[in-house]
């Protein structure tokens, strides 16, 4: 039931999108750390795995019945249990877009798309940032441009978008504080983002074999 | 913010309860210090509530949003809650949380002011019976107070 004829998703797709993040973050919290390590204070790899362990436990225990619902809960989730700034950042992501989505039972790749870049606005003015800052911001804007068109694209796009922070100087956060010695280093929070939209192309990939196994 | 608002007694509403000030700092250790300080510089007389709100549940480093809604529930007498940030992560999830409208009592809020000169301030003013915009007011004006 993930993605139907219509090329809508139902909550089950969302809450695995979520499962393959927590997957991703587990899988990839040494590079993230590393990175962290260099203009950062070496918690972004630790405190995602912890916030995103506690957003599956949370889904898994109350799978709630629509993909807005599942959005509200990790965001509430992140919120509660990351302690560093990735917490309030991420979970304002997942909870704006999940308050977007409403209460429709299924939503399209399209409306998600809508519906993230509500979650990418409310991220951008929490943190004052903008694309060019070296945050998540650089990650997650093209990701959701990239959405409109495909899950591929939004996936290439987070990922450029991330490697593209390298010779940025860091305009936000604690890496601001390095200024010109920020330059050369990958921002944490913006390979973090390309990582759940490769978890959402792969979930939407499995999903169309899913489906495709079924008919 | 008028400059006759100097007087610690400034915008007090006459309501007997008084502000609630919560201290969020990434280390527990200066949370509660600066709570100390802010009490023992506030002076004699009956104290408005305030409470740290430091580091991480388990001792590290950090940012709790359950600290700081557990903190802000306990300083609510019902004048509103001043919530005092040092940086980062503190600054975010408090607005975090702040946005999402249930988990701190009604009418907190966050203050933008310098941490240490900021919680004096806002005990101070609170103490006298100053609401919750004349706490606010005392302790953003501390940014004013320049030091060379």
């Amino acid at each position: 039931m993930g993605i139907d004829m219509t090329g809508t998703f139902g909550a089950d797709f969302l809450v695995r999108w979520l499962a393959a993040v927590a997957e991703a973050v587990d899988r990839e919290a040494e590079h993230l750390t590393e990175l962290d390590s260099a203009i950062g204070d070496a918690d972004h790899g630790a405190n995602l795995t912890r916030g995103f362990a506690a957003v599956t436990e949370t889904l898994a225990k109350e799978p709630p019945a629509t993909p807005g619902a599942v959005l509200a809960s990790a965001g509430r989730q992140l919120i509660s249990t990351v302690g560093g700034a990735s917490g309030p950042l991420y979970g304002t992501l997942l909870r704006r877009t999940g308050k977007t989505l409403g209460d429709g039972d299924r939503v399209t790749r399209e409306q998600l798309a809508e519906a993230l870049g509500s979650g990418v606005a409310a991220v951008a003015q929490l943190g004052g940032a903008q694309v060019g800052d070296k945050t998540m911001l650089d990650a997650l804007v093209p990701a959701v441009q990239g959405l409109r068109e495909s899950f591929a694209a939004a996936r290439a796009a987070a990922e450029e978008g991330a490697l593209a922070t390298v010779p940025l100087r860091a305009r936000k956060g604690r890496a601001s504080y390095l200024g010109e010695r920020s330059v050369g280093h990958q921002d944490p929070g913006a390979t973090s983002s390309a990582l759940l939209f490769a978890a959402l192309d792969e979930t939407a990939l499995a999903e169309a074999g899913r489906t495709e196994g079924a008919s | 913010m008028s400059g006759a608002a100097g007087s610690a007694g400034a915008g007090n509403g006459g309501g007997s309860q008084p502000v609630g000030i919560v201290l969020v700092s990434h280390s527990s250790a200066v949370a509660t210090a600066v709570a100390e300080l802010a009490r023992g510089l506030a002076g004699g007389g009956d104290l408005a509530p305030v409470l740290p709100a430091g580091g991480t549940p388990d001792g590290g480093l950090g940012t709790s949003s359950e600290l700081i809604c557990a903190a802000a529930k306990g300083v609510d007498r019902g004048a509103g809650v001043a919530i005092l940030v040092d940086l980062g992560s503190a600054v975010l999830t408090v607005k975090a949380l702040l946005a999402e409208g249930d988990d701190l009592p009604e009418s907190s809020r966050l203050v933008d002011a310098p941490f240490v000169e900021g919680a004096v301030a806002a005990l101070v003013t609170a103490s006298a019976g100053g609401d919750l915009d004349a706490v606010a007011a005392a302790a953003s004006e501390a940014y004013a107070y320049r030091k060379e």
